[in-house]
């Protein structure tokens, strides 16, 4: 749900600050961003200038030192860790660079793992894996292990577990960061799609710049900062 | 529910660790349930020793006798409802290894004062019958193949005969049952006036008396007033409850209870360096899935309970196998000494404590790596 300007995501001079041991790392300063609703953004900047730690701001996984990030309306670096928790499983799907399921799960245990936290019945738990496993095009393989999957089937998977839950958000850290040419193109088709069919939000962290030109949007980041902001 | 096969999948990680860790406590169990069982043989006169006995001894030590004439005066007390005498035989079936105890007993008195002790009319009308008749337990009957219509011949050790025979030959004319499991069917009783009259010495004198009183209320009194009668005699005595003496009986032997305390104190403590080891490396090498399970919006909590499932998992899937077995080898295979130990199986009691031993070995080896696992940070999980 977006706010009066179309708006789902609107940071606001959010400053990140790590300590280590008694030196202070001064990652994110005053840094502002709006995504509105439906864009598929790509976030581009050298390693180290805080990509990761602003995909970890949005998605709840870490809080900012200063600053407000609102999503859907709800200031989600005000929530206690309890209703964060419960908010990421509702709000936010995660893609990783390398995948991150897990080994002793196969397919459709993996794709099931964000479910086991809503209410559904085990047969709606399986038709909502069935529905996301076919939507990256991998139903055949739902029995199927992680290591027994290609990286491009496995990134598939990683897809399938952060949509079978209908997030509001996709966020995506470097998705193709591991894969070769063919894969990337089909994990960026699968994207695209999801984001012009389905309407998604997706914010894409990425060093390619193929991967950045299906973005609606691109924006660069140097040192904790934007740089520029352009459409693709 | 659902989380089970999570949890389940988690244990499948490793696993011949995992394996090995849940054999480990296994065979941890398996010697639990042995130890218990065999402890209760060691306590069992204690366990089982009735409320309303009390046993009465020379005051001096159990080896010096009292006079049989004792018993009609203590009879006489206030409340008390019957006292019967029993001595200490002590002989050699075939060879000192196959001990067994042996009492020389009044019949009805004895089995009036013993209900636990079951045996049918015929057999006691046929002990009643014969002179040198005795009775055997049924676990030392099986033990030794003997039928109703054996001759028992029993080495003395103590007890000499006026006749020079160095062996005593009994009748076997019955088998005596427990009431329950936890009855001394381990015992050989044979007739008083049979052994008063063959013994070499010792004639009128007799090892101890088994006094019931009418209400365990008042046992502490009569006990105090029995003695109070016999004061200032050639024989003083020393009365207790059944139990209290028992215990001290079996105290002779060393303090078993003490032992297998210690022996199973070891083995748990080992076990839960296995158990917390184990766990300890599982949750080391799944720090970035813990931190995947929590960016997917499994609370700290939620992680916390998980891990600690996983170890509760382990060590009851060991411990109850463990138990199981033991009871199994127990019931099926019996005393693995033949016999010696007056009874031999595995209490319900102990089962208990095993069960809740599992639980807590399973809680105690999974709660610090349980909260390593709730206090990880995402951010930090996902960066390695
Ligand atoms: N938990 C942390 N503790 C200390 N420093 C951190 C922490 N997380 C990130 N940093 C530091 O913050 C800076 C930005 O890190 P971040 O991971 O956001 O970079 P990035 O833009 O994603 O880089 P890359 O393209 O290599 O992934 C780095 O210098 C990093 O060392
Ligand atoms: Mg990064």
């Amino acid at each position: 749900m977006a706010d009066a300007n179309g708006n789902l995501v609107e940071v606001t001079g959010v400053d990140k600050v790590f300590h280590r041991g008694s030196e202070d790392i001064h990652v994110l300063g005053g840094l502002c961003l709006k995504i509105p609703e439906g864009e598929f953004l790509a976030l581009m900047g050298p390693s180290g200038s805080g990509k990761s730690t602003l995909l970890n701001l949005l998605a709840g996984l870490d809080r900012p030192t200063e600053g407000s990030v609102t999503i859907s309306g709800e200031r989600i670096d005000q929530l206690s860790e309890r209703r964060l928790a419960g908010w990421r499983a509702r709000h936010v799907g995660l893609v990783f660079q390398f995948y991150n399921l897990m080994p002793t799960l196969n397919a459709a245990r993996n794709v099931e793992l964000p479910l086991l936290l809503t209410h559904l019945s085990r047969t709606e738990r399986k038709k909502h894996v069935e529905v996301a496993l076919s939507v990256v095009g991998l139903n055949h393989r739902h029995g199927h292990y992680p290591r027994q999957l290609s990286g491009g089937e496995q990134q598939r998977v990683g897809i399938a577990r952060a949509i079978v839950t209908d997030p509001t958000l996709l966020l995506c850290d470097e998705p193709t960061g591991d894969l070769d040419r063919k894969s990337s193109d089909e994990i960026l088709d699968l994207l695209q799609a999801l984001n012009q069919d389905q309407g998604k939000t997706i914010i894409m962290v990425t060093h390619d710049n193929d991967a950045a030109k299906r973005a609606s949007r691109i924006v660069h980041m140097n040192k904790g900062k934007l740089t520029t902001d352009a459409a693709a | 529910m659902k989380y089970f096969s999570v949890i389940w999948s988690s244990l499948k990680r490793k696993k011949t660790r995992s394996i090995l860790t849940i054999l480990s406590i296994l065979v941890a169990f398996i010697l639990y349930g042995y130890l218990s069982a065999i402890r209760l043989g060691f306590d069992a006169g204690v366990e089982v020793s009735g409320v309303d006995r009390l046993v009465m001894q020379h005051k001096v030590s159990l080896i010096q006798f009292l006079p049989e004439s004792y018993e009609a005066r203590i009879e006489q007390v206030q409340g008390v409802d019957s006292a019967v005498h029993g001595t200490w035989f002590g002989g050699i079936y075939q060879k000192p290894m196959n001990f067994f105890s042996q009492f020389p007993v009044k019949v009805e008195e004895y089995l009036d004062m013993y209900p636990e002790y079951v045996i049918s009319d015929e057999h006691k009308k046929a002990w009643l019958e014969t002179r040198n008749g005795a009775i055997a337990g049924r676990t030392i009957a099986e033990r030794f193949g003997w039928k109703v219509g054996d001759r028992i011949p029993i080495q003395a050790t103590i007890w000499t005969r006026k006749d020079g025979n160095p062996t005593w030959e009994f009748n076997l004319v019955g088998i005596y049952d427990g009431v329950d499991k936890s009855t001394d069917t381990t015992q050989f009783f044979f007739r008083y006036d049979y052994f008063q009259e063959a013994r070499s010495f010792g004639s009128g004198n007799v090892g101890w008396y088994w006094i019931r009183v009418d209400n365990p209320d008042n046992a502490a009194e009569i006990a105090k007033e029995v003695d109070q009668l016999f004061a200032n005699s050639p024989a003083e005595t020393k009365t207790q409850p059944e139990a209290a003496f028992m215990q001290g009986f079996a105290k002779q032997i060393g303090d078993i209870g003490f032992i297998m305390t210690a022996i199973l104190g070891a083995v748990f403590f080992t076990i839960l360096l296995v158990a917390g080891n184990s766990m300890a490396q599982a949750v080391r090498e799944r720090i970035q899935e813990i931190a995947v399970l929590k960016a997917l919006g499994f609370t700290h909590t939620a992680v916390l309970a998980m891990v600690l499932a996983e170890s509760l998992l382990l060590a009851c899937l060991g411990g109850f196998a463990g138990l199981a077995i033991a009871w199994t080898m127990i019931t099926t295979m019996g005393d693995p000494t033949n016999g010696s130990l007056p009874v031999f199986f595995l209490p319900v009691k102990d089962v208990v404590i095993g069960v809740l031993l599992a639980v807590l070995t399973g809680l105690a080896a999974g709660i610090l790596p349980a909260i390593r696992a709730q206090k990880l940070q995402i951010a930090d999980g996902l960066r390695r």
